[in-house]
């Protein structure tokens, strides 16, 4: 009450203008943050020339559908978008499962070696994936799997940082809830698939934007495995696009776009939870 | 297999739905099942490969057959000058672009927090935008952005009449530009993460600091640093091991040039692993890797995290 009164009507004009110099200068960072989304959209929709002009182009032009082509005459683009889009669907549906089963048990059961456990686990978050990149890469060459879907997917099923999400969502779910539904007569896997997964949407919405957005933007596992044109994702056959001589970037910021703009629609659109899920795993000591 | 074994318990309950030992049964056994495959997947594909990898890490491939030469990797990498380079660029980056991202990231949060500020949601969301886009992607843009001779930012410095700057091709803003592409891409997800923490931050304590008069400084000083400790903490360790693991950036944006001048770690080990094939001295890299992110993850947890 007294603060109030003190900074009263005297204070006022101050912080007027606080506030308009504050968000005039955070509105001119986040132009320079977000100049490269929109030199993206830029840069997609004109030809390679116009690309490097001089002056640089500042508004869109005409030539999306004739990157796209050229896209899908020299990379079979149609097909590296359906890989990508096929393996970060299952991966998200594996991954998801996988997550949210260790990261519920681990919340809420108690059992023996469970902290052992769940250190183990965190291990891979401080491991750093190099190490083991070369093995992993001679097993997927053991297993002839090579060129698959499942080299993609296979071996990063058990994310730590998705179990870490989970154990932290789950640890929301009120005992008494699991207890009334085992009173219930309710067994422990329909406990969990009728009683606590409905309540989790929000959380498993998270978790999955967080898979899928891990996957689709996942670049040195694919790049390392995937080396037949025919099976690979949009990254790794963008990254195969430069650097070619005659490099087509008009070809490569429209793929770039087809890459970047659906998954900042799909976290503009899913954000609230994306956001609230990764600070539940963040915030919490 | 296991699938049998999973569905085994279900059927037995079914029978006794009542309380009673067999529901218990199924409820010591429940947690194992839901950790099984998680755990399995991880031992196949972690554990297994991070042993792997140190066996490899002791071996060397000659004529087509793996010799085991003991700690020789190891103490080539004492030797070799580009390991060496290669340790210094990535300290380079952990030790001045590390501290201003989070510094940035700080600034940002308070921002975010502050009663004054309008439009809150757009903010927090543009900039945490970069964090959704995918490195390939950022590294593409980037690279013909900052093209020295039709890039979009030369010409825009040019036309407030500063000099071009060639962001890629000397190395000193090559390391630069690496360092802006980094700072571009984290420092919304850290804001975001730090704000978090700022929002629970009892406001009386910001009252209290203002009635023994401290002002905006002050107040900054002695109760929004102490408060965010813990998220500092977890941030600057997130960085640290991120930035010692670093590799897609200076890989898409500059392949570790000019004159090695961004050539990280990450990038070395991949270069022996899979340009040289040379697995036994990349096996070395990495574990001499994973070494240096235990300790210095030990010193910060040490330093930051003591006190809190």
């Amino acid at each position: 009450m007294t603060p109030t009164h003190r900074a009263g009507p005297r204070a006022a004009p101050g912080r007027l203008r606080n506030s308009i110099l504050l968000t005039w200068s955070l509105a001119i960072a986040l132009a320079a943050v977000l100049l490269p989304f929109y030199w993206l959209v830029v840069a997609a929709t004109r030809s390679s020339n116009e690309i490097f002009d001089s002056p640089p182009p500042l508004m869109p032009g005409g030539h999306l559908l004739d990157n796209l082509q050229s896209l899908q005459t020299t990379a079979q683009f149609g097909r590296v978008v359906l890989n990508s889009l096929l393996i970060a669907v299952i991966y998200t549906l594996c991954a998801g499962t996988v997550c949210t089963l260790a990261g519920y048990a681990f919340a809420k059961y108690r059992f023996r070696g469970r902290d052992a456990l769940f250190g183990l686990l965190m291990l891979g978050l401080v491991i750093p994936a190099q190490v083991t990149l070369v093995p992993l890469f001679k097993m997927m060459a053991d297993l002839e799997w090579l060129n698959t879907y499942q080299a993609v997917i296979v071996p990063n099923l058990a994310l730590p940082f998705g179990i870490f999400l989970m154990r932290q969502s789950m640890g929301t779910i009120p005992d008494e809830l699991l207890d009334s539904g085992r009173v219930d007569g309710c067994g422990e896997l329909r406990l969990f698939l009728k009683v606590v997964l409905p309540p989790m949407r929000p959380a498993l919405a998270a978790l999955a934007i967080f898979l899928f957005l891990f996957q689709w933007n996942d670049f040195v596992w694919p790049l390392i495995v995937l080396r037949d044109s025919a099976s690979l994702t949009i990254p790794v056959a963008l990254a195969s696009l430069k650097g070619v001589v005659d490099t087509d970037y008009g070809a490569i910021m429209a793929g770039t776009a087809v890459a970047a703009i659906p998954m900042a629609i799909v976290f503009l659109a899913l954000q609230r939870h994306f956001v609230s899920g990764l600070l539940a795993g963040a915030v919490k000591e | 297999m296991s699938t049998a074994t999973t569905r085994r318990p279900a059927p037995a309950r079914r029978a006794a739905p009542r309380p009673g030992p067999p529901r218990l049964t199924g409820r010591r056994l429940a947690p194992y099942l839901f950790v099984l495959p998680a755990l399995a997947l991880f031992a196949a594909f972690k554990l297994y490969p991070i042993a792997w990898s140190f066996v490899l890490s002791l071996h060397k491939t000659i004529d087509g057959t793996d010799t085991f030469v003991g700690a020789d990797n190891y103490t080539r990498l004492l030797d070799d000058p580009l390991f060496w380079t290669a340790l210094k660029n990535t300290a380079v980056i952990l030790l001045v672009q590390v501290p201003v991202m989070l510094a940035l990231a700080t600034g940002l949060a308070v921002a975010f927090n502050s009663a004054v500020l309008r439009a809150r949601a757009v903010f927090r969301l543009g900039f945490f935008l970069p964090m959704v886009t995918g490195l390939v992607a950022y590294g593409v843009i980037f690279s013909v952005l900052l093209n020295e001779k039709y890039g979009l930012v030369n010409w825009l410095l040019q036309s407030v009449g500063l000099d071009a700057v060639p962001w890629l091709t000397d190395p000193l803003w090559a390391r630069i530009s690496l360092g802006l592409a980094l700072t571009w891409h984290y420092t919304g997800y850290n804001a975001v993460i730090l704000l978090a923490r700022l929002q629970s931050i009892p406001r009386e304590l910001y009252d209290a600091a203002s009635v023994d008069g401290a002002g905006a400084v002050g107040a900054f000083r002695h109760v929004t640093l102490p408060g965010l400790r813990p998220a500092l903490l977890l941030t600057t360790v997130l960085s640290t091991i991120g930035t010692l693991q670093i590799f897609d950036e200076p890989f898409i944006l500059t392949h570790g040039g000019p004159d090695n001048a961004t050539l990280t770690i990450g990038v070395y080990l991949y270069q022996n692993a899979f340009t040289f094939f040379d697995f036994g001295y990349a096996s070395a890299i990495a574990y001499a890797l994973a070494v240096l992110i235990g300790i210095l993850g030990l010193v910060q947890f040490k330093v930051l995290g003591d006190k809190s």
